[in-house]
């Protein structure tokens, strides 16, 4: 593992080398994240992986979660999404913006009183389903809106 | 440290609104700077909304989330004079801290 680390440290093309050693495995990530930051949901690259991630799933379309989002979003960079779940019970809430890099945007549990509603600002790359996930009782239901984007939110 | 949060807590009926203006960058990581050079990514990860000292909200954000994020939840057992208290840490640890009153 040092004689790794060496080359690693040595090698001109560091970084490339430190990417091919992620892929493989052979290097797991230590940085010091946030310990309930569920790294694996949030870098996802498609919203099934990261649902499974965070111990969620599709669930059904249901009426009584309500979200709000704009039909056109001319700035994507902040797109305001407001999800409110009148579902009983619910005591989690995720947000995915599908065609985003890495779909999950944010995940709230709610308790001691606290409705299951949230309001957020996104950024959204391009036009895109944007999905939320509530949680109640166990079960899962979703709802979803098409925000059309005119300008990308994700930079480059 | 980053500058102070913009909290404002309120009782509309019987259900306390919060809404939290945090400053933060948010980069993603995956834009570029004028040099072409890759800014580095750095956002908000986990926040928490306590209720006199009780957690109500515990959220996790990923970098899709907007520069200086504005968040709004609800609240029911609120009342006026209630103290709000909402903290994130960031990925690089950086951490914040502020509280309101319920107005």
């Amino acid at each position: 593992m040092d004689m790794i680390r060496r080359t690693v440290l040595k090698g001109a093309s560091a970084t490339g080398v430190l990417a091919g050693l992620l892929a493989a495995g052979v290097l797991k990530p230590t940085l010091a994240y946030a310990s309930d930051w569920n790294k694996a949901a949030f870098e996802a690259k498609d919203p099934d992986a990261a649902l499974k991630a965070i111990g969620a799933e599709g669930g059904a379309a249901n009426k009584d979660l309500v979200m709000k989002a704009p039909d056109i979003a001319e700035n994507g960079a902040v797109v305001p999404v407001d999800v409110t779940s009148n579902i009983p019970n619910t005591t989690s809430l995720s947000i995915l913006v599908l065609k985003n890099a890495s779909p999950l945007a944010s995940h709230f549990e709610f308790a001691n009183g606290a409705s299951a509603d949230v309001a957020v600002r996104l950024k959204v790359g391009e036009t895109s389903l944007i999905r939320a996930i509530a949680k109640a009782d166990g079960k899962f239901y979703n709802a979803q809106k098409e925000v059309k984007v005119t300008v990308g939110g994700c930079g480059g | 440290m980053a500058d102070p949060m913009k909290i404002r807590a309120a009782m509309k009926g019987d259900v306390c609104e919060i809404r939290v203006l945090m400053s933060h960058p948010m980069e993603t990581g995956m834009r570029k700077d004028s040099d072409g050079k890759a800014v580095p990514a750095h956002f908000i990860q986990t926040l928490t909304v306590a209720l006199n000292g009780k957690a109500v909200v515990s959220g996790q954000a990923a970098p899709s989330v907007s520069r200086n994020p504005v968040f709004g939840f609800k609240v029911k057992g609120a009342k006026a004079g209630d103290k709000v208290t909402v903290s994130w840490v960031d990925n690089k640890g950086d951490k914040r801290s502020d509280e309101a009153t319920v107005a």
